[in-house]
């Protein structure tokens, strides 16, 4: 089965549980394991909370951002795009290192990154200052049990 | 969040999804609570955590670092399979220490007295 959904919603901190909740119900029919939803809600977790605080800098405002999810799978597959047109990342490589943040006084971890790459198969940032970021993200879950 | 003064340890059950929104709420009333006491210890009990991300780690990295600046200590109990993932991969298990009960995790802090 093959399936696919896309949503929009305002950049703000309460939302990212909303986004959790859309991609674990879009998963559950393919019956994942409960490590596997976790690390998956981890992960759209990460990137959500990024746009939201990094690339509209914790400016969100329902009429004016948005982050948008595009979801689909290729047979257990899981592919997740989120993107904003927010600020952008000026230098992925070193927004990628572990513990690397451009905000330690919010007590950030720089651990964002390392979270996506370590609970998702790949993960792709393509970044433009001004124009926004876009995180792809792939998981294949294991056969069906 | 219900917070709890047990000797010198500030003893806090929290509960929900600790991604950054709760954590800051979290935060807001953990430093209250911390400040106006006289604990040097922080115990949290994660077992009604049902999901957490870095946001979460950066929250307890915090708040450990409040208790160690009155020569305390920070300890999580009862935390889930997939906390105890994050928890591992995130590095926080080198500086936090992690018990299975809040009993284990007093005790760990020099039992309720100290």
């Amino acid at each position: 089965m093959t399936n696919k959904v896309k949503f929009e919603f305002a950049a703000i901190p309460e939302n990212a549980a909303l986004a959790r909740v859309v991609v674990a119900a879009f998963i559950t029919p393919l019956d994942p394991s409960v490590g596997e939803i976790s690390d998956i809600k981890t992960a759209v977790s990460e990137a959500v909370t990024n746009a939201i605080i990094h690339g509209y800098n914790g400016n969100g405002n329902g009429n004016e951002t948005a982050v948008t999810i595009s979801m689909h799978n290729v047979s257990r597959q899981i592919h997740i795009e989120v993107s904003d047109s927010g600020v952008g990342i000026e230098n992925i490589a070193s927004a990628m290192e572990p513990l690397f943040t451009t905000k330690p006084e919010m007590e950030r971890s720089g651990l964002g990154f390392t979270v996506m790459e370590s609970f998702m198969d790949t993960v792709e940032v393509t970044s433009r200052p001004n124009e926004g970021t876009t995180i792809k993200m792939v998981k294949q879950l294991a056969g069906e049990r | 969040m219900q917070i709890n003064i047990n000797g010198k340890v500030l003893f806090a059950t929290l509960d929900g999804e600790l991604d950054y929104h709760m954590a800051e709420k979290f935060r807001t009333q953990l430093d209250a609570a911390f400040e106006k006491s006289a604990c040097r210890h922080i115990l949290l009990d994660m077992s009604d955590v049902s999901f957490m991300d870095s946001s979460g780690i950066g929250m307890v990295i915090g708040r450990y670092k409040k208790a160690e600046l009155r020569g305390g200590r920070l300890v999580l109990a009862g935390m889930s399979e997939s906390l105890a993932k994050l928890y591992e991969m995130s590095g926080l298990s080198k500086i936090v220490s992690r018990a299975a009960t809040n009993e284990a995790a007093i005790s760990m802090l020099g039992g309720p007295l100290v």
